[in-house]
C-alpha cells in the first residue's frame, strides 16, 4: 500500500533537570499519496517535532511512521525537507546546491546540468544557475530550496514554515507556487505554518493541533487548495465557506492560546 | 608635553579648516547628509578621509619639526649651534674684584667638523680672559680661575656673571645659555638645547631612511634586510601552518566527538588564556633559542586559536543544513566534506586572521629575546648600541609587514569565504 502512515506516535523529551516535556501524544494519521496536509496550531505545540520524526531526524518514544510499507529509521531520500530559511549550502551557487541530491546518487554531471535547468524553469528561477544564493533574495532562495527538495524526487516533501520569513506579497506568489508544485509532480505534502490563512488556502486536509501534549485537536476537509490550482489565489479568498472557515479555526487558535497565556499566569 | 599640545592644536585647527572648505563644496545628494539624527546612528560615520590624510602628514609633520629634519622649511628651535659669550668678576685672595670674559663655541658633533680653538686676547688684570667649546645638549665645565692669576689661592672666587651675582648651588640666564655654580664654584655652562629631540632619542625621519637604504644595501650583523625580515616571516608561516595543520583537524575532532570535545577542553580552555610571551622561558629551557624553539612557540601561539575557530565553526553550523544534507541522501563523510568543512571555513579565516597577528607579533618579541637573525633580532640589538634610527626603522618595518599580512588575510578571504557574513 502506498502511503505514509503515522501509527500512534508519542514524544516524550526528557530534560537535564530531571523533569520531561511531552510534545506528543497519540497522534495518528494517514495520509494517501499525492495529498497536500497542512498542519497548524499554537508556537510550542509540536509541529516540528513531528515533522521531524516523519523526517526520520527523531525517533519516536511510542510508535511508529511507515511509508510505503517501510518503516521510517532514520533520514532518507524518499523524504524531502523544506526549512524556513538558512539550509540552503552559500559556498555553493544555484545550481550546485539544486544538483546536490542528484549528485549524492552518483547521476552524471550531463544529467545533473539538464535536471538544474527543468527545474529552475518550473521554479521561475530560469537561467540563475551560477548566482550565488546570498545574493539571490528571501523569495528566490525558498524557490532554491523547493527545487533542490524537488530534484532529489522524493515521495513526500516535508516543509516547516517554508515561507514563515517571507514578506506578504513573495508570500501569496509562493503560496500559488507550492500549489502549482503539488498537482504537477502529484507528491504528498505536509506543509507546517502559523498563518490560519495559508494552512487553509494550501491544505486539502488541516490539522489543528492542540499544545501539551501536542495532540490533533480537530482536521477539517477543505476544497480550497483544489481550487487554487487553476484560480488565483485571491479569487480562492472569496469562495464560499473560506471566510467561515478561516475565522474559525482562527477563533480555536485564538482560545488555545489564551489558554496557554492563562496557564502561564497560573505559574 | 610640547608634542601632545601641538598636536593637539593640529587637530582642531585641522577640523575646523576641513570643515569650512567642505562647507563651500558640500554635495546634497548623499544618503547621509540627509539624516537629520546622526549622532549615535554608527551607520552616518563614515570615517572623513581628509582627516586621515592630514593624520598622517600631521605626525610625520611633527617628526620632522621636532628633530630638525631637512624635508620642511619650519621648524621648533633647535639648540644653540655658534659663539656664545658671557663675562665674569672674580674676586681674589686679598679682595681685589676683576672682570673678564669667556667666549665658548657650541657645535655640532653629528656634523663631523670639530670647530678650531678661539684665538683670544688675554686680557687685562689679574682675571683674564677665556674659551672652551662645548658639545650641543651637553654641559661644560668651565674653569675660569686656571689661568687667572692668583687663581689657585684659597680665597680667589668667581663672585658674578655678566655682573649679576652668584653663588655656589646658584644659576643664571645669560644669552644663549644657563649658567650653574657647583658647590666647588666652578661655573658649568648648559647652552639653550631648543625643543628639538636629540637624535639620540628620535633621530629625523629622513636620518631613519638613509639608514633603512643602508642597512637595505649592506644588511646589518652579517644578515642583509631582507634575510632578517624574511627569517621572521618564515618562522610566522611555517610555525602558524603547523599550527593550522593539528589545530583545525582537532577542532574539528572536539565539535564532532563527545569523547575528544571532554578530553581536550580543559587543555584548550587552560592553555587559551596563557600569553604565548609566557611561555618563552619555558620554550628556551626545552628547545633553547635556536629555530625549533621559535617554532615551536609560534605553532603554540597558533594551535589554540586555530582550534577554537575551527571548533565554532563546526558547533556554529546551522542544524537545518545538516538535516537538509541528510534528506538529499548525503552520507556522514559527504556531510563532513560538503556542509561541515565549508561552513566552518569563515570562522577558520577570522581564527587565521587572528592568529597570524599573534604570531607576528611573538616572534619579534621572541627574536628581542634571544636570535641571530631577524626583525626583532635587529632591533633589540641596535638598541644596545643606541642606533635609534634603526630601532624605527625596524619598528615601522614590523608594522607595514603586520598589517600587509592582515590585508593578505582580508584579500584572500574576500576570495575564498565570499559569503562570509551574508
Ligand atoms: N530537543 C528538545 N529537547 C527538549 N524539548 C524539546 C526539544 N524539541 C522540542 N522540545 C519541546 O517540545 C515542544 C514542541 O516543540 P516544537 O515541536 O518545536 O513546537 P512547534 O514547532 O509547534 O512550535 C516544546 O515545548 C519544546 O520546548
Ligand atoms: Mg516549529
Amino acid at each position: 500500500m502506498k502511503g505514509l502512515s503515522i501509527n500512534n506516535i508519542s514524544m516524550r523529551f526528557d530534560l537535564k533537570n530531571g523533569s520531561s516535556v511531552q510534545a506528543l501524544k497519540d497522534v495518528s494519521l494517514d495520509i494517501d499519496e499525492g495529498q497536500i496536509i497542512t498542519v497548524l496550531g499554537p508556537s510550542g505545540c509540536g509541529k516540528t517535532t513531528l515533522l521531524n520524526i516523519v523526517a526520520g531526524f527523531l525517533a519516536p518514544t511510542e510508535g511508529k511512521v511507515i511509508l510505503n510499507e517501510h518503516i521510517v529509521q532514520g533520514p532518507g531520500a524518499e523524504r524531502g525537507m523544506v526549512f524556513q530559511q538558512g539550509a540552503l549550502f552559500e559556498w555553493m551557487n544555484v545550481r550546485s546546491n539544486v544538483a546536490f541530491g542528484p549528485r549524492m546518487k552518483g547521476m552524471s554531471k550531463a544529467e545533473q546540468d539538464e535536471k538544474v535547468k527543468h527545474l529552475l524553469e518550473i521554479v521561475g528561477l530560469a537561467d540563475f544557475e551560477d548566482k550565488a544564493v546570498y545574493e539571490l533574495s528571501g523569495g528566490m532562495q525558498q524557490r532554491v530550496a523547493l527545487a533542490r527538495c524537488l530534484a532529489n524526487d522524493p515521495d513526500v516533501i516535508l516543509m516547516d514554515e517554508p515561507l514563515g520569513a517571507l514578506d506578504a506579497l513573495t508570500r501569496e506568489k509562493m503560496q500559488g507556487l507550492v500549489l502549482k508544485l503539488w498537482k504537477e509532480t502529484g507528491k504528498t505534502i505536509i506543509l507546517i505554518t502559523h498563518s490560519v490563512e495559508e494552512a487553509v488556502l494550501l491544505g486539502e486536509r488541516l490539522l489543528v493541533l492542540a499544545p501539551r501534549p501536542g495532540r490533533i485537536h480537530k482536521e477539517y476537509k477543505l476544497p480550497f487548495a483544489e481550487m487554487g490550482v487553476n484560480v488565483d489565489l485571491r479569487e480562492v479568498k472569496k469562495a464560499d465557506g473560506y471566510t467561515e472557515t478561516r475565522d474559525e479555526i482562527l477563533s480555536i487558535i485564538w482560545e488555545m492560546e489564551e489558554e496557554i497565556m492563562g496557564r502561564a499566569e497560573e505559574n | 608635553m610640547a608634542i601632545l599640545i601641538f598636536y593637539i592644536i593640529i587637530f582642531i585647527a585641522a577640523f575646523y579648516l576641513v570643515k569650512i572648505a567642505s562647507s563651500f563644496t558640500k554635495s546634497q545628494d548623499d544618503f547621509t547628509s540627509l539624516k537629520t539624527v546622526t549622532f549615535g546612528d554608527e551607520s552616518a560615520v563614515s570615517p572623513n578621509r581628509a582627516a586621515s590624510f592630514i593624520s598622517v602628514i600631521a605626525v610625520f609633520a611633527i617628526w620632522a619639526a621636532f628633530t630638525g629634519s631637512k624635508l620642511i622649511p619650519i621648524h621648533v628651535p633647535g639648540p644653540f649651534i655658534g659663539e656664545l659669550s658671557f663675562s665674569y668678576t672674580a674676586m681674589n685672595a686679598s679682595g681685589q674684584t676683576d672682570d673678564a670674559d669667556v667666549t665658548i663655541t657650541v657645535y655640532d658633533v653629528q656634523t663631523g667638523d670639530i670647530p678650531d680653538k678661539l684665538d683670544i686676547e688675554p686680557g687685562t688684570g689679574f682675571a683674564l680672559n677665556d674659551t672652551d667649546q662645548i658639545i650641543t645638549y651637553r654641559s661644560g665645565l668651565i674653569k675660569v680661575q686656571k689661568n687667572d692669576v692668583g687663581g689657585k689661592d684659597k680665597g680667589y672666587k668667581v663672585i658674578a656673571v655678566n655682573g649679576q651675582e652668584i653663588l655656589p648651588e646658584q644659576e643664571i640666564f645669560v644669552d644663549n645659555a644657563r649658567i650653574y655654580m657647583t658647590r666647588k664654584g666652578t661655573l658649568s655652562v648648559t647652552p639653550e638645547k631648543g625643543w628639538q629631540m636629540q637624535p639620540v632619542w628620535l633621530p629625523a625621519p629622513e636620518t631613519v631612511w638613509s639608514r633603512l637604504v643602508k642597512v637595505g644595501s649592506e644588511g646589518y650583523k652579517n644578515f642583509t634586510l631582507l634575510e632578517h625580515l624574511g627569517w621572521s616571516l618564515i618562522r610566522v608561516v611555517v610555525g602558524f601552518l603547523a599550527g593550522a595543520i593539528i589545530g583545525i583537524p582537532l577542532g574539528y575532532a572536539m565539535g564532532l566527538s563527545g569523547w575528544f570535545r571532554g578530553w581536550f577542553d580543559p587543555i584548550v580552555e587552560f592553555m587559551r588564556p596563557v600569553p604565548p610571551l609566557a611561555l618563552i622561558p619555558l620554550v628556551i629551557i626545552w628547545f633553547g633559542i635556536g629555530e625549533q624553539g621559535k617554532i615551536i612557540l609560534l605553532f603554540l601561539a597558533s594551535l589554540w586559536i586555530m582550534t577554537i575557530s575551527a571548533r565554532a565553526g563546526v558547533s556554529g553550523v546551522n542544524i537545518a543544513k545538516i538535516h537538509a544534507a541528510y534528506s538529499l541522501g548525503a552520507s556522514k563523510w559527504q556531510i563532513m566534506r560538503l556542509v561541515i568543512v565549508p561552513n566552518s571555513l569563515p570562522e577558520i579565516f577570522t581564527g587565521a586572521r587572528v592568529s597570524m597577528g599573534v604570531c607576528w607579533g611573538t616572534v619579534v618579541a621572541a627574536e628581542l629575546v634571544a636570535a641571530q637573525k631577524g626583525a626583532g633580532m635587529m632591533i633589540i640589538n641596535a638598541s644596545k648600541f643606541q642606533m635609534t634610527d634603526l630601532v624605527i626603522m625596524g619598528i615601522v618595518l614590523i608594522g607595514v609587514i603586520g598589517y600587509a599580512i592582515d590585508i593578505l588575510m582580508r584579500i584572500s578571504e574576500n576570495y575564498l569565504v565570499p559569503w562570509k557574513g551574508k
